[in-house]
């Protein structure tokens, strides 16, 4: 005679299968599925080889930029910085190889280190300086793109041959999106199966408790930022490498498709929550709009208020999603 | 004032609210099997359960954060469904939660008319809002500066504001979430003389405490839960051992049941010497030997928690010395600590202790990630085996490993924390609070596992609010007061008033002074 229906039946629902508990679980990526589901019946162009990995290439950058950020948002912490500090790497690379008289591969080591070094300095001002890491890595985007500017002198610089090769093909495949797998899988790994990883996740949760477990916390905060640094170097030379030059205006703006990227995989700006996979999902539905769109002819005026319009619902499905949850 | 109310005797009144036969289940576990509980105007309803047994699920349906998936609730005599907390206000439920609802660089009139600032011309009417405010601190006596920054008030004025601020919106039936829990035996009876009050004004009140000396002083009526079920319906004045019989559905023996089994060499495992910090503690020297477990007795501010501090590593100290098995210690590391065999439960552990949204098998883990790394790689299948074996052997009730720690109740989040330290091996714990908002079984439970670290040869540091705890657990009882050690008692000499002499000796004047400066405001 009790069983009055009420507002929380739908959350029945929830639970059962297995299926359903990883549908629930990933739901950029049952996005994703239902976006190329939904191109593909809209237009004949979306499932034919050359589209599919224009799109691989096309998110390779965002991806690996992603990827390293993804460190710093497990970790709470945020990285304005990585669009810049992409372009400054490719610079310097570039100007290490052209007007260094550098062999090409140290070129390409020395573009990932001044990404790495970019990064640990904003890490070091995080970890030690305590700065907020918004205000460090803002400081970082600024100075970062500032010394792009100088060493360049405004103008683009071309790339070793090394470089170029990163944005070239292997057989088929283009080389861009090897880097992309590649870089996932060690990202993965990192934070999966590493000491540091874990760690990671436990001072995004809760820094202080991971401090009075042990945990080294600045040493944890100095590592997420060199990643992220180092990632968005290899992002910068991946950028690079497919125009054979590194141009001084390079990946502006790209720090904020970054952080979509990494939010609509499901990681959470609080830190102690995101996965590599969910990351790479969600770059892959940023840019399978952009080129669904331009399939269809929409304007690109139009794809920016969609792309926005995107990151609200997607994080306002997962936020609903987890306020469900008991706690 | 505690003449029962038993639901076969409802009184002239008709009840507020009424939860009847009430289920709530969050995926395939049903945490609440049909509860009816009812809220008399002018009753205070104790909700009494360990941790799990449902309590907080049971006032969340009351204040309309959860629905229930069964069951009715009634307001008034009427069904209604309460879909979120604005729902319950509007019928006037207020929840004062542990966790203050407060914004504390505001002021005490800002948060009371939060959401409903008077306006005047658009712009805020600080005058009608100071007018306002007083209104509501009058409602409960309460005689504080409406201007004063809600900060640098006490934990006890804030929860007075935060229940101003309910009754200023109306409200006629509080739900106290262990209002009690953070406050001085003062501060409590300053709070218990505002309940008496709202009584009388025919407020209806839902009171959850763990401390069972409250329900007879508060309480009108107790519904007994357990595990989710309804178990009885009893008057306050019902003796504490009935109550904890119902509660945990045995009657326990012993509540301290220390034991001293170790019989391995006389060693010193911890010896603490001339500890100094700049403010706080001065000059703070014992020594702590195997099987032994020493308690760390003293007034809130005394510097016990300080002294706990310094050792583990956590925060540094400017003179003195920390030994482990004579070995001495590095100065504020944490690490060393944990090397050389320190283990650390903290205070507050959602704050310091867990990591909430983390899995318990995490938690458990994080002090051994690197010790068992191999190539900095984490030894994924060994952690686990560890975590769950400690699991089992603490008896952490959980649907798995993977379970966040957060979703297990208190008393199951702080065994996950000393699970921790075993997995470490560590022989010197240092506990602050150990059971502070831990159920009475998972109490016994702890004790007993302090008796298995000791009978292992461990030594145990225990800092406690609660003096019957500190006198039934320890071996030797230290009395801080005023930041030194001012006495040292053995468990033999120990009684309350011994312990609470030492305490005030030193600062009785101070102690005063602080209060009378509390109080002025």
């Amino acid at each position: 005679m009790n069983k009055v229906a009420t507002a929380a039946a739908p959350k029945k629902a929830r639970g059962g299968s297995r299926i359903g508990r990883f549908l629930a679980d990933n739901g950029a990526l049952v996005g994703l599925f239902v976006l190329g589901l939904a191109l593909f019946i809209a237009t004949p162009d979306f499932l034919t080889g050359p589209n599919l990995l224009n799109i691989g290439i096309q998110a390779s950058v965002i991806a690996v930029l992603a990827f390293g950020l993804t460190f710093v948002i497990v970790a709470a912490g945020i990285d304005l910085s990585v669009g810049s500090v992409a372009a400054l790497s490719a610079m310097g690379s570039a100007w290490i190889f052209s007007e260094g008289s550098m062999p090409g591969w140290i070129a390409l080591i020395g573009g990932l280190a001044i990404g790495a070094l970019s990064g640990a300095v904003s890490g070091f001002a995080v970890a030690y300086g305590r700065l907020p890491s918004f205000i460090a890595t803002l400081a970082m985007l600024s100075i970062a793109r500032g010394l792009t500017l100088v060493i360049s002198e405004g103008r683009p610089i071309g790339t070793a041959p090394e470089v170029s090769f990163l944005g070239g093909d292997l057989g088929v495949i283009p080389m861009p999106i090897i880097v992309l797998v590649v870089a996932g899988l060690v990202a993965a790994f990192i934070l999966n199966f590493t000491v540091m990883g874990r760690y990671m996740y436990a001072v995004g949760g809760n820094k202080e408790a991971a401090r009075l477990s042990g945990v080294p916390v600045r040493k944890v905060l100095v590592t997420v930022f060199t990643l992220s640094g180092l990632f968005a170097g290899l992002a910068g030379l991946l950028l690079s490498g497919r125009l054979d030059s590194a141009q001084p205006q390079a990946a502006v703006g790209y720090e904020l498709d970054a952080i979509a990227a990494v939010v609509i995989g499901g990681a959470s700006l609080a830190g102690g929550i995101g996965r590599i996979s969910g990351t790479l999902v969600g770059a892959l539905v940023l840019v399978v709009i952009r080129n669904g769109l331009n399939l269809l002819n929409v304007s690109s005026f139009w794809q920016q208020v969609v792309i926005g319009l995107v990151i609200a619902v997607a994080v306002g499905i997962d936020s609903l999603r987890r306020k469900n949850q008991p706690h | 004032m505690s003449d029962s109310t038993m639901s076969d005797n409802p009184g002239t009144d008709n009840p507020i609210l009424t939860l009847d036969n009430v289920i709530k289940s969050f995926g395939p576990v049903t945490v609440i099997k049909g509860v009816t509980v009812n809220v008399y105007p002018g009753k205070v309803q104790v909700l009494l359960g360990e941790n799990g047994a449902g309590k907080s699920t049971l006032i969340k349906m009351m204040a309309g954060v959860y629905q229930p998936d069964g069951g009715r609730i009634l307001v008034d005599g009427k069904e209604v469904r309460l879909p979120d907390t604005n729902a319950s206000e509007a019928l006037g439920i207020a929840t004062i939660h542990q966790e203050l609802n407060l914004v504390g660089s505001m002021t005490v009139a800002e948060n009371i008319t939060m959401g409903r600032i008077p306006r005047r011309f658009g712009l805020v009417d600080r005058k009608k809002m100071r007018e306002v405010a007083r209104e509501a601190l009058a409602m409960i006596g309460l005689d504080i500066d409406v201007d004063h920054k809600v900060a640098e008030l006490g934990i006890a004025r804030q929860q007075l504001v935060e229940i101003a601020k309910a009754l200023s919106l109306d409200a006629r039936m509080l739900i106290l979430d262990e209002p009690t829990a953070a406050l001085t035996k003062r501060e409590i009876a300053a709070l218990f003389s505002v309940v008496e009050d709202l009584r009388e004004r025919g407020v209806g009140m839902v009171f959850i405490s763990h401390h069972l000396d409250e329900i007879a002083a508060i309480g009108d009526s107790v519904s007994v839960l357990r595990d989710g079920e309804f178990v009885a319906e009893v008057p306050a004045d019902t003796h504490e051992d009935e109550l904890v019989r119902l509660m945990v559905g045995r009657s326990i023996e012993q509540q301290f049941p220390r034991r001293r089994e170790y019989d391995g060499p006389d060693a010193t495992l911890l010896e603490v010497n001339g500890l100094s910090t700049k403010g706080t503690i001065n000059n703070v020297s014992f020594t702590v030997k195997a099987g032994e477990i020493v308690g760390l007795a003293g007034l809130v501010g005394a510097g016990r928690t300080e002294v706990i501090r310094a050792i583990a590593g956590v925060d540094p100290y400017a003179s003195g010395s920390v030994r482990v098995r004579g070995k001495e210690l590095p100065k504020s590391s944490i690490g060393a600590a944990i090397r050389a065999g320190v283990g650390h439960v903290p205070e507050d552990r959602k704050a310091h202790g867990l990591v909430l949204g983390a899995p318990v098998n995490e938690n458990i883990g994080y002090a051994t990630l690197s010790t068992t790394a191999k190539s900095g790689l984490v030894d994924r299948a060994g952690q686990r085996k560890r975590a769950e074996d400690v699991a089992d052997k603490l008896r952490i009730r959980m649907h798995n490993l993977d379970q966040v720690v957060g979703s297990l109740s208190g008393g199951n989040q702080q065994k996950t924390v000393f699970a921790r330290w075993i997995v470490a091996n560590s022989s010197v714990l240092l506990l602050d609070e150990p059971t502070r908002g831990v159920d009475v079984g998972a109490k016994v439970e702890i004790y007993e596992l302090m008796n298995a670290i000791t009978a292992a040869g461990g030594a145990v540091v225990m800092v406690s609010s609660e003096l019957p705890e500190v006198l039934g657990m320890s071996d030797r009882v230290l009395v801080m007061s005023g930041g030194h050690i001012s006495g040292e008692l053995n468990a033999d000499d120990a009684t309350q008033d011994a312990v609470m002499s030492l305490a005030v000796r030193d600062v009785q004047r101070d102690l005063e002074d602080k209060l009378m400066e509390d109080g002025h405001e």
